[in-house]
């Protein structure tokens, strides 16, 4: 990330002095390629666009003039069925509560076991990582069947438990928690200790509160990952008062409001779920993409 | 001194055993209990004929052998008809998807990193954006971009093209342009069953015209990750040697192919490792464009092993092929390992490698065709 700003700064100078006397090809490859961009980007929001317009339209304008980005006739129709005709806000506060025990048992089992796996000396612990490794090597999807196998064994298929607790513990988050706290000097935790910190002490006031672009990392995957899991949710439940919002949204999908396709409530209920992991993407973004060019520096 | 020297002495980190094992035990219990455990009961039950009646343990399931397995692999029928073509399926939606997301990401980061762009951030985020948003969402969308009088009908209708029924047309793309070429009937040679009790014309179908729509939302949800994947591996080239490459009168497109895309290998490799795990994993956008509709041509093993348990209560079916999809993800991802191996390789390189790897996968759990990063943090 430094590497970066002090190669766009090195850049500059001789950038600006090109600049005075580009020939005209050059400017126009430039057009070109910044229509070809403007093209590209166009056609990757375009489909947002389009699902916002069109969930203010009526049915049938929404089925025969799909390409209308203003509504001939504007109505809230969509928005206000979901919340009289499908419940939508029971949806709401099971994804929510889902999203919410999901994001803070991933982040604080994960900093918990990462810390341990790379700070603390201990018999076992070459083991107990060989094993996270192993599991982060299980394709999930393999996992469904399995998953409710042992929920239904356990008793707590159709539970809040059986939703939520699988999800708790992640096993990449363990693994980038433990790579971040490597990083961290050991004379940090050895002063802490010195001045009689206890083991937990340490991790909770020293070690953690400097691990924090890491937790931010694992706090966006997890609150993502949890908003936006499906296949789980799936298999853990058949209790339409446990839907989701993604497992609602799927039985809108499949025909549950009778005739007609419905186009306009369901892209309205997809407008909705988006909210929330558009915002966090809009608030970390600098965060995110820098997260991925560090992925790549390691 | 002494002060100092006496906690040292005693270990300042000596008894940091049982905090160890303290520290990792939530984690250790979650994923043994809701990952290791489950994957042992489903190897059980893929040996038992279960039913989905009591417990699939001490209960009344008996282990019949390998008799689900025989019935996807080996015996002819209905069983391993459906899984021959849930493996058609799936392929082309590999071959096709793979090879165009890693290509389309690579070309918006490398006009993304240009140094001349203005409003790169603007460009980076609309690409990445649709990789953040729910599989349930953005399906959702393109069911109705892809409705019979939907946008893309609506788009190609302006360029006098008139567009298919997407998702109700079963036609495979290559039985398509046969067609074209004047291949009407079944030519004799294609007319044998080939493997899985799936007929060699069948098997040369190509994606179908609705899997071609899945096909397409598959790379408009994941370009937009590999693109920061290879951006990040871009800018650790670094702008020097582009440079040089330029100074020795190399064009852009010979410079691209000559200097950047070796020095990307590693990148490359990541890439397509993550692509192929995840492309044979699709489950979600397939359960919400039908279960495999129109005609089973959109089907793929994850939801028939789902569709075989929840709906046809063959529970040892499902948990079977549940094991040969991981099977099959685990020996194509070996195999493209060896084909993409360094030469040079050694043992801090793979190490380096696998750290990589990780954190990748990290970045691109977030993605909806990746399937969330719900199911034990895997890909």
């Amino acid at each position: 990330m430094t590497a970066t700003t002090a190669r766009e700064t090195a850049v500059v100078s001789p950038q600006t002095t090109w600049k005075r006397r580009l020939p005209p090809k050059v400017i126009a490859g430039r057009i070109g390629s910044y229509v070809m961009l403007i093209v590209l980007a166009a056609i990757y929001i375009f489909p947002f666009i389009v699902s916002v317009a069109s969930s203010l339209k009526t049915n049938a304008e929404a089925t025969q003039q799909p390409l209308r980005l203003v509504p001939e006739t504007l109505t809230f129709a969509a928005y206000e069925r979901l919340f009289t005709d499908v419940p939508l806000l029971s949806w709401t506060v099971n994804s929510a509560l889902v999203t919410i025990c999901v994001t803070i048992g991933r982040v604080f089992f994960g900093s918990l076991a990462g810390y341990a796996l790379s700070r603390l000396q201990w018999r076992g612990r070459a083991l107990v990582f060989a094993g996270i490794i192993a599991i982060m090597a299980v394709p999930s999807v393999v996992l469904l069947i399995p998953r409710f196998l042992i929920l239904y064994q356990l008793g707590i298929y159709d539970t809040y438990v059986g939703m939520i607790v699988p999800l708790l513990v992640d096993a990449t988050t363990v693994f980038i928690m433990k790579n971040f706290f490597e990083s961290i000097p050991e004379s940090v935790e050895e002063a802490a200790r010195i001045d009689g910190a206890g083991v937990f002490r340490t991790f909770w006031s020293v070690v953690l509160p400097m691990a924090r672009p890491a937790l931010i990392t694992v706090f966006i995957l997890a609150f993502q990952g949890s908003w936006n899991e499906f296949a789980h949710f799936i298999v853990s439940r058949q209790d339409p008062d446990l839907h989701t919002l993604t497992t609602g949204v799927a039985t809108l999908v499949s025909g549950q409001l009778g005739s007609g396709n419905q186009y306009p409530i369901q892209l309205a209920a997809a407008v909705l779920m988006t909210i929330p992991v558009a915002v966090l993407f809009f608030i970390f973004q600098r965060h995110i993409m820098s997260t991925a060019e560090g992925a790549e520096k390691g | 001194m002494t002060s100092l020297a006496r906690p040292r002495s005693r270990g300042l980190r000596g008894n940091e055993g049982p905090f160890g094992w303290l520290f990792t035990l939530p984690a250790i219990l979650i994923l043994g209990i809701f990952l290791v455990i489950p994957i042992l009961l489903a190897i059980w039950v893929s040996f038992s004929n279960w039913n989905g009646l009591g417990p699939p343990v001490g209960g009344q399931a008996e282990f019949v052998g390998t008799a689900n397995y025989a019935e996807v692999l080996t015996q002819p029928g209905l069983a391993r008809r459906d899984f021959g073509i849930a493996i058609r399926n799936n392929l082309y939606y590999v071959l096709f998807v793979v090879p165009t997301q890693t290509a389309v990401a690579l070309f918006l980061a490398v006009q993304v990193n240009r140094k001349v762009l203005k409003a790169r951030g603007f460009f980076r985020t609309a690409f990445y954006f649709p990789s953040v948003t729910s599989s349930v969402a953005i399906t959702v969308v393109f069911l109705y971009l892809f409705g019979a009088s939907g946008v893309v009908n609506g788009v190609l209708n302006w360029l006098r093209i008139k567009g298919p029924n997407w998702f109700a047309d079963p036609r495979g793309v290559f039985h398509i342009v046969l067609g074209w070429l004047g291949v009407d009937g079944v030519p004799s040679f294609l007319a044998g069953e080939g493997p899985l009790g799936v007929t060699w014309w069948e098997w040369v179908a190509g994606p179908s015209v609705a899997m071609t729509a899945l096909i397409t939302l598959a790379v408009f949800t994941t370009s937009g990750t590999f693109m920061l994947l290879f951006l990040a591996g871009l800018q650790a080239i670094g702008q020097d040697i582009e440079e040089a490459a330029l100074v020795d009168g190399a064009g852009p497109i010979r410079k691209f192919f000559s200097v950047t895309l070796p020095m990307l290998k590693p990148t490359l490799f990541t890439v397509l490792t993550l692509g192929l795990i995840a492309t044979w994993q699709v489950f979600d956008q397939i359960y919400l464009a039908g279960g495999g509709a129109p005609a089973k041509t959109t089907l793929t093993p994850a939801f028939l092993a789902y569709e075989a348990s929840f709906e046809g209560l063959r529970w040892g079916r499902g948990a079977a092929i549940s094991f040969i999809l991981f099977g099959i993800i685990v020996v194509l991802t070996a195999f493209q390992r060896w084909v993409l191996r360094d030469r040079e390789g050694g043992s801090r390189r793979s190490r380096r490698r696998a750290g990589r790897m990780a954190q990748a996968r990290a970045v691109a759990a977030t993605t909806p065709a990746g399937h969330g990063t719900g199911g034990g943090g895997s890909e």
